[in-house]
């Protein structure tokens, strides 16, 4: 195929402003890699007639010297994203058919700038899984396989499609949504970056909701300058988001490339965790010495309370999906599994409409809500979620960022876990704290496991304070130089 | 703390999800498995800690309360699975 899907955004955007190359010309090349790539199952609809539409629209803005930041650039929306008149599921069958008459903030952010859709993504239902395994729609193969094997292995989740969509040069960007580590992980196990912004820099306005106090949308990339010229397309505020933050949103490729010299990297020590393989635990000390070398100081911080994150992120998430999840009840739209009454027809339809791990954790999240159990769970939790916040603050008094491995291992086979929840939850080990602190995050392609499955390093950062993440994460892709690509076997 | 099979039942109930009594147990097992994990949290003193309610310090927003929006429920049925001149339809409740 052409080298047009080689292209980060950066890259597309200074050929496009020269006149080398154009938006359709781009997205063409985009739609055959979707057509081609269909054994990925990354995608769960095509809109090839509606991109090749936007990229006209799109070449003449450009002509009338009206460029946005993403403009005539082709990426893929997670389908957890309304858009008007296109599949919008979340990856549930209990969505069925439902066409929004309303577009999300975040897609309509991105469209205002330029960008071009390619078509709605594969993920775990309701954004509710680390492999895209319970995707109602089939598992998302990674492009990524392991040395001499030719096993199937999981892009992570619950952002699968778009990561496995732009590590396979399908997409050159795409859309996650990230609550637990949905869009860092699956950026680790695909060789991508992957940004969750401050909760609240996004809005969440017209994105399907599953745990309303930690789901952040984010840009999922081949490059941290492509990381940031998204972000700031996607990001800002909004009065349809009660959430949403009131604060301008700066020029992230300002100062991206300035370095870390001088500034002081946090290292805790509560991740080191059980079982890390070894390698882990080597490409950490890897980052650790490249940031030394750029100039950045590395201070040992504590962040006391680390291990008891994930079991109070299944206490927290769970209990606000129970909530969410409610109003899927066959009456207003999606499916309908008729019953003797309409109690009757709620149960059947939520049983038939939801999978094993939604039903999973909206049984937990009413367990842990129901009459008596309040206190000694959701309050528990939500206090433990404060001293976790507190152990963040606490260390950002004395450094700029915080370093750590994005996942506790490589990407797995499909199947592998799917059998264990907790060994899966334990995917996010290094995600949830930020996602339950509300901080902002990046995972950036950092080596190569031993079985050549790529690994991520994460960065995290004061809150609203993504330029300085982002600048961290540059200085990390500049040191690694990562430039290994999955072998194209996938493609038809 | 244990959840047994008829505690699943009443939480399915609270949740309207239908679960088959032969899937009652393995559920218990499963959620059991999953709550017991969770129980490490009372290792935790939380005596005196505030419950976080916003991960970012802010007040909530105020509006005037006007209406500035709507107008068009043919939109607002188009999805419904059954619908018939702007309201949803459903089993009768009312006898």
């Amino acid at each position: 195929m052409s080298e047009l899907t080689e292209l980060t955004i950066a890259e597309a955007r200074d050929l496009m402003a020269k006149g080398e190359t154009s938006a359709k010309e781009l997205t063409e090349a985009h739609v055959a890699a979707v057509e081609a790539s269909r054994s990925l199952n990354a995608f769960i609809a095509e809109t090839a007639d509606q991109a090749m539409d936007m990229a006209a629209r799109s070449d003449d803005r450009r002509a009338a010297g009206e460029a946005g930041v993403m403009e005539g650039i082709p990426i893929a929306m997670k389908d957890l994203f309304c858009t008007f008149g296109v599949h919008s599921q979340a990856a549930s069958h209990i969505l069925d058919g439902f066409k929004p008459p309303y577009e999300s903030t975040v897609s309509a952010n991105l469209w205002n700038e330029g960008a071009v859709m390619l078509g709605k993504t594969n993920m775990d239902e309701f954004a509710m899984g680390s492999s895209n395994e319970t995707s109602y729609y089939g598992p998302v193969e990674n492009p990524w396989r392991r040395a001499g094997d030719n096993q199937s292995i999981v892009p992570g989740g619950s952002s699968g499609g778009s990561a496995s969509a732009v590590g396979a040069r399908i997409a050159m960007a795409a859309t996650g949504t990230d609550t637990g580590g949905s869009i860092r992980q699956p950026a680790a196990f695909t060789g991508t970056v992957g940004m969750k912004p401050t909760y609240g820099r996004c809005s969440r306005w017209g994105i399907v909701a599953f745990a309303s106090s930690l789901d952040q949308a984010g840009p999922m990339t081949r490059s941290v300058r492509d990381a940031a010229i998204m972000l700031r397309a996607m990001a800002g505020f909004d009065p349809k988001d009660s959430t949403s933050v009131d604060t301008p949103v700066p020029n992230y490729e300002d100062g991206l490339t300035d370095g870390v010299k001088g500034m002081k990297i946090g290292v805790p020590k509560e991740y080191v965790v059980d079982n890390m393989p070894a390698e882990i635990e080597a490409l950490w000390q890897q980052g650790i010495d490249w940031l030394r070398d750029a100039g950045a100081e590395i201070v040992d911080v504590s962040l006391p309370h680390t291990k008891y994150a994930l079991p109070a992120y299944y206490i927290v998430a769970p209990a606000e999906c129970s909530s969410n999840l409610a109003r899927y009840d066959g009456v207003r739209y999606g499916l309908r599994v008729p019953g003797d009454d309409l109690t009757s027809q709620y149960e059947n339809t939520r049983a038939e409409g939801f999978g094993a791990e939604v039903k999973r954790r909206i049984l937990i999240g009413t367990y842990v809500l129901s009459a008596g159990y309040y206190d000694a769970y959701y309050l528990k939790a939500q206090r433990i979620r404060t001293l976790i916040a507190n152990d963040f603050k606490t260390v950002f008094d004395d450094v700029d960022a915080i370093l750590t491995p994005t996942a506790p291992s490589a990407a797995f086979a499909l199947g592998e876990k799917s059998d264990d929840p907790i060994a899966m939850y334990l995917n996010d080990v290094f995600t949830v704290p930020a996602s339950l602190a509300g901080l902002p995050g990046i995972s950036v392609p950092a080596g190569l496991a031993n079985d050549g499955l790529p690994l991520g390093l994460q960065v995290i950062g004061h809150a609203f304070e993504e330029a300085k993440v982002l600048r961290v994460g540059q200085a990390l892709e500049d040191a690694a130089g990562f430039s290994a690509k999955p072998e194209n076997w996938w493609r038809a | 703390m244990s959840l047994d099979k008829a505690t699943v039942a009443h939480v399915a109930k609270l949740a309207r999800i239908r679960v088959e009594e032969s899937d009652l147990e393995p559920m218990a097992a499963e959620l059991n498995n999953i709550m017991t994990w969770i129980e490490q949290l009372n290792e935790v003193d939380t005596d005196g800690v505030q419950p976080m309610t916003s991960v970012v310090e802010s007040v909530l927003r105020q509006r005037s309360d006007d209406i500035t929006d709507g107008g068009y429920a043919d939109k607002v049925t188009q999805n419904a699975p059954a619908s018939e001149a702007s309201y949803f339809v459903v089993p009768k409740v009312v006898e």
